[in-house]
């Protein structure tokens, strides 16, 4: 590794090391929370339509989770963080616009 | 803060854009394209799920419980592997190969535990046209019609649940290479062994378990031709890639678990 790249990676280790482990466990404890309650809701008969909309929300929470804490995006630089985010973001939209025109079928034809 | 850091790093090119080590730019730069990948597979699973009449819906209760305990390890084992990151950078060389095996060990119990959910469907019935026939198992199936009558169920989960374990497998490999460097591959030749041969010729683990030969042949080149001390750097790339790993159940376990649920 050259010069510059040790630095950066020597700047990075220094932010690691001012993370608390409670934090960690924390973001663990929060992780296994949510899934209880997806597996709650899975035995409640909820209707489909509403089951994913909770199903979805809460897998978007755990991975915002995943992604800030364990992944430390949350403590990288924001070029770093808009750049990754945005353009996964928008590629996973243009999945969905090409998805779209069909995804009205889930009202009638339905997850049962 | 850390913005301003970057100019305070001497050196004769520019500064680094996003902050930090190129090693780390291009791990997020390949799980980028790989979200894109998963992505694909999951709107190819509900596209089905959602236009096709019939789908089978096979997660029993006991299904449920095996694949919840499974989030259960992936989580715990992205846990250990912060903690074997932390370990990493506070330079506690025995905490950090802990906490890798650790995640290791949760990774192959997740692999197992899915393995055996595999095995149950296709005994059921839901299976490939590729799999071989579970001998005395396809007048009792369950789902013996399912394979007919809605392809795409059968196509679109072991695809997707497929591309997922083949991926916590690597991790395992990858994070096996960064603990224990050489030593691992002995390792990894009884694991291949044990899968080869423990595994009956009916089922797919039997032919898959050759993907860890093709990875001790890989790792052995790599580790003879460019043998290295992996540093908290190499940790913490492999740990990005790990939590990737856990991220995409996270989408996995709902989408097609739990919504597919037969629970009475």
């Amino acid at each position: 590794m050259d010069t510059i790249q040790q630095a950066l990676a020597e700047r990075v280790a220094e932010e690691h090391r001012h993370h608390g482990k409670a934090l960690f466990f924390w973001v663990w404890g929060a992780l296994l929370a949510m899934t209880a309650i997806e597996v709650y809701l899975t035995y409640q008969n909820l209707q489909p339509v509403k089951m994913l909309t909770i199903l979805l929300g809460l897998s978007f929470v755990k991975a915002a989770l995943i992604i800030g804490y364990f992944m430390h995006l949350k403590y990288e630089v924001s070029r770093m963080k808009w750049l990754t985010m945005g353009s996964v973001v928008a590629c996973l939209i243009l999945m969905t616009i090409f998805f779209f025109p069909d995804a009205f079928r889930i009202l009638h034809l339905g997850v049962k | 803060m850390a913005e301003s850091a970057l100019h305070d790093i001497p050196s004769a090119y520019e500064p680094s854009l996003f902050g930090t080590y190129s090693k780390k730019i291009g791990m997020w730069l390949f799980l980028l394209s790989d979200s894109l990948t998963f992505g694909a597979l999951l709107y190819a699973y509900s596209y089905g799920r959602i236009s096709t009449e019939g789908w089978p819906t096979p997660f029993h209760s006991q299904s449920i419980i095996n694949a919840t305990i499974m989030t259960a390890f992936l989580l715990t084992s992205s846990l250990t592997m912060v903690l074997a990151v932390r370990a990493s950078v506070h330079g506690d060389a025995k905490g950090q190969r802990l906490w890798l095996i650790a995640t290791m060990l949760c990774g192959t119990g997740f692999i197992v535990l899915h393995g055996r959910e595999w095995s149950n469907l296709i005994a059921e019935g839901l299976t490939l046209p590729m799999f071989p026939k579970v001998p005395g198992h396809e007048a009792a199936s369950e789902f013996v019609n399912v394979s007919k009558t809605v392809p795409q169920f059968g196509a679109t989960f072991f695809g997707l649940t497929g591309m997922h374990m083949l991926h916590v497998t690597l991790g395992v490999i990858y994070l096996g290479v960064v603990a224990l460097r050489r030593k691992f591959i002995p390792i990894l030749l009884v694991l291949w062994l044990v899968a080869w041969l423990g595994t009956p010729v009916y089922s797919p683990f039997h032919y898959g378990a050759h993907v860890l030969l093709i990875a001790a042949i890989v790792c052995s080149i790599i580790l003879w031709l460019k043998p290295k001390v992996y540093d908290s750097s190499d940790v913490e790339v492999a740990g990005l890639y790990w939590h990737f790993v856990d991220l995409v159940w996270m989408f996995i376990f709902p989408l097609v678990y739990l919504m597919s649920a037969k629970i009475l």
